[in-house]
């Protein structure tokens, strides 16, 4: 039996606090480097298959920019932090101070604008939620791909380590009025973590 | 006007296998580390797409859904097919996928090489099966979308930013 079997509606609620304390430190990073409002929705938590957590983004050819992180520590997960395609650019034309639709395609330069803010936005995430529960978290070196949402998704499943066909996610999206981008916060505990996570809020899983 | 008649397309979700037959037209999208595997019998037009995630069952417990590993997907698959009408003296296999997506200054990423060991799981399992493979396109570093039509054994390659490529 999986141990998010076990979960109830107690236990999700505050999976979705932890989503939204990390992810409105990081919603609050990114506007702070745009000088841009940054909205984000409610976050989501709950077990879905990969198919599932795909269909929550987009469709799977879609193009999308990827920076995957595997956290080590008491609570092993994995941070995807997920932009659209037209979201990677404008956020690399902002960022490098270009004028909007300067950048048309991925070169070395955006990638690494794109993987510097993903470990920025997962610094604020993990800082957050690591004061909230008062565990310690270890994200590793992040690694990137941009391409189909489909092959990136369950890639960064795959080839981080995770096997698994479900997983337990909590997912926030970003978004702004002023410009358009839309991207996708991902937290994944791995089994081990989810009790010690829970715990640290004072819940138990049985 | 003539009436055109679209054949339909079936879609194959990840961990999955569907067998059909022509005029129809089997679709996986957005392979990654995963490989598709199309086998064929063109005497039937009988045909089977696969959509692995992984090599070995025998590494895991969880074995719930058959479909996910290499190693018993495609005994399951073929039976399947055969069970419809194919002939195995008949049958080819042709396979896509098994990149590597992500890149990462960090080596245990690249050391666990799931594409790869995927695409070499799948060969074995294809070689101890007695099909052979007739077309390949793996490897490399991007995405990989399969429709394969069955009414000829064709496999088109769909990519972001490379021409379209049939095996």
């Amino acid at each position: 039996m999986e141990p998010w079997e076990k979960l109830n509606a107690l236990h999700l609620d505050a999976l979705k606090e932890i989503g939204n304390i990390g992810a409105g430190n990081a919603a609050t990073a990114l506007a702070s480097m745009l000088g841009s409002r940054i909205q984000m929705t409610v976050p989501r938590a709950g077990v879905l298959p990969l198919q599932e957590i795909t269909a929550l983004v987009g469709y799977e050819e879609d193009p999308v920019a990827c920076v995957e992180f595997t956290v080590s520590g008491p609570a092993p997960s994995k941070i995807f932090f997920l932009l659209s395609e037209p979201s990677a650019y404008l956020l690399i034309d902002l960022l490098l101070g270009k004028p909007q639709g300067t950048t048309r395609e991925l070169d070395e330069m955006g990638s690494s604008v794109l993987t510097e803010l993903g470990n920025i936005l997962t610094g604020s995430f993990l800082n957050a939620f690591a004061e909230f529960c008062r565990l310690e978290f270890k994200p590793t070196v992040p690694a990137f791909a941009f391409d189909m949402l489909g092959a990136v998704l369950s890639s960064a499943f795959l080839e981080g380590g995770y096997f698994s066909d479900c997983a337990l996610v909590i997912e926030t999206k970003f978004y702004s009025e002023a410009i358009t981008i839309s991207g996708h916060f991902f937290l994944i505990p791995e089994n081990e973590a989810l009790g010690k996570i829970l715990q640290s809020l004072g819940l138990q899983l049985d | 006007m003539e009436a055109v008649i679209k054949p339909e397309e079936v879609k194959v979700g990840i961990a999955e296998w569907q067998v059909a037959r022509g005029p129809w037209r089997l679709v996986t999208l957005g392979l990654g580390s995963c490989v598709g595997i199309a086998l064929y019998d063109p005497t039937s037009q009988i045909g089977g797409l696969a959509h692995i995630m992984l090599p070995d069952s025998s590494q895991f417990q969880d074995r719930g859904n058959r479909a996910k590993f290499a190693d018993l997907a495609l005994p399951d698959m073929l039976a399947e097919m055969l069970r419809r009408g194919a002939r195995r003296s008949m049958l080819a296999a042709k396979i896509a996928g098994g990149a590597q997506m992500f890149t990462s200054g960090d080596r245990h990423l690249s050391l666990l090489n799931i594409g790869q060991r995927n695409t070499a799981m799948v060969r074995q399992t294809l070689q101890e099966l007695g099909v052979p493979i007739i077309g390949a396109d793996t490897g490399g570093n991007y995405g990989r979308t399969m429709i394969f039509d069955l009414l000829n054994g064709d496999v088109h390659i769909r990519t972001i930013g490379r021409p379209v490529k049939i095996i």
